[in-house]
């Protein structure tokens, strides 16, 4: 069997709306990939260590709180600070289209906001993996 | 530094990547493996299985808290099942686990079965020997909720702690064979519901019928979620753990499995090696297609097979 894909799906925040990170999280598994599923109210830190500990290719977050801006680059420090270069951070949520180029240039390599076919996260994910 | 020198210095990134290889079949994690293998053999290893959401990953959870407190250090290994379709796997045990992401001493690490049948995934036995060369005291393994018979579990663990939840069947269900079998301690998660002294009794009178032995598995009501009794559950499994320690059947228990591990490796091995030849020239498809037409039957099929690596 291929090596699969790892990706850890976590959400950040307070929001506990969660149904957007269990279909991205379906699908991911229907394609193929080990989708580590941490659930709501994660802090950036306890993401970080769940990825070390799961030595995952993706991180995916989603957010529907609006505090994206706070929140996706501080796990991208927080990785950064542990050393770890080679994992691909991706955001969703409901993200306005202002914030977007913010968010990359602070690490965040994909944003996908609602109606996003799940197609394109996964075509995404596979294109850009790391390691 | 290499993956095994920071192994060796308890870095967690390190003991992350070589559990990753291990999944992956990588020859050099298997090296070091062998290389360190002489440091295993200190962690104590406690197998958690039962029905799917009867409480495993709850009740692990506040196990690892109760021997934190203790100062132990912990190593978690929680198994969910792989899809045979699409090879992909929703892993959900750390969401009842949050508490510990953040605890040096604790190492949490998702597997997916990857095929392998009986509760656990065939890179389980490697991760426990990685996270036993980490440093663990203990090490959880929390297997796939199970049904009556995926019973691997107990070629790996010390102990098996087996978690009931109340009113699942009647009396029958608990003098069946197979995974009531392979309890040494019994949780019965849940406990608040109506139907958990039936449960305990039932299992009770089930431990009535076994042979005479100077160990008897004891049955514990305890509530994860509420965190009730589970210092006393955590006390029957260090009994047990004492009871294994002291009467030297602990090594009498790992020679076992050992044997187990050793000739599964042996299976695997020879299993690789008959069938890269039988698929190289095609013979499987043609002996297929000749049992099918019912030229040939199966049993000469597999001496024709064996007869390739018998020169």
């Amino acid at each position: 069997m291929d090596k699969p894909i790892r990706v850890l799906v976590a959400k950040p925040g307070l929001d506990g709306h969660d149904r957007g990170a269990k279909v991205i999280a379906r699908a991911l598994r229907d394609a193929g990939m080990e989708v580590i599923y941490t659930g709501l109210r994660q802090t950036p830190e306890q993401i970080v260590a769940a990825a070390v500990q799961e030595d995952v290719d993706v991180v995916a977050m989603s957010i529907l709180s609006g505090a994206h801006n706070h929140l996706f680059p501080k796990v991208v420090r927080l990785l950064k600070e542990e050393g770890i270069e080679d994992v691909l951070v991706l955001g969703g949520g409901v993200i306005p289209e202002d914030d977007i180029p913010g968010l990359k240039e602070a690490g965040v390599e994909g944003i996908f906001t609602p109606g996003t076919p799940t197609k394109e996260v996964i075509e995404f994910i596979k294109g850009n993996v790391k390691k | 530094m290499n993956i095994e020198e920071r192994l060796l210095e308890g870095d967690k990134r390190a003991c992350a990547r070589l559990i990753s290889l291990l999944e992956n079949n990588d020859e050099q994690a298997v090296n070091i493996i062998k290389r360190q293998y002489h440091r295993t053999g200190n962690a104590y290893v406690i197998g958690v299985t039962g029905s799917p959401g009867s409480g495993k990953s709850t009740l692990t959870d506040r196990l690892t808290k109760e021997l934190r407190a203790q100062g132990k250090k912990i190593g978690i290994l929680a198994v969910d099942p792989t899809s045979p379709f699409s090879g992909g796997a929703i892993l959900g045990d750390r969401i009842r686990m949050s508490d510990l992401a953040l605890d040096k001493d604790v190492f949490i690490r998702s597997m997916g079965t990857r095929g392998y049948l009986g509760g656990i995934s065939k890179a389980t036995w490697g991760a426990v020997k990685a996270l036993d060369i980490y440093g663990c005291d203990y090490i959880f393994i929390e297997t796939v909720g199970v049904g009556q018979s995926e019973i691997d579990i107990v070629k790996m663990a010390d102990t098996v702690l087996m978690v009931m939840v109340p009113n699942m069947g009647d009396d029958i269900q608990a003098i069946k064979a197979g995974i009531m079998e392979i309890a040494d301690v019994f949780a019965i998660n849940k406990s608040d519901l109506d139907g958990a002294d039936k449960t305990k009794l039932e299992i009770e009178m089930n431990l009535d019928l076994n042979e005479k032995s100077d160990y008897r598995a004891p049955v514990e009501q305890v509530s994860a979620i509420k965190n009730e009794d589970i210092d006393v559950l955590l006390q029957k499994i260090m009994n047990h753990e004492n009871y294994l320690k002291e009467t030297g059947k602990l090594h009498e228990r790992r020679r076992r499995n050992l044997k187990v591990e050793i000739i599964q490796l042996v299976e695997e091995e020879l299993l690789k090696l008959i069938m890269d030849k039988a698929l190289e020239g095609d013979l499987l498809e043609e002996l297929s297609h000749e049992v099918e037409k019912r030229k040939q039957d199966p049993y000469t099929a597999k001496e024709k097979i064996i007869s390739l690596i018998r020169e």
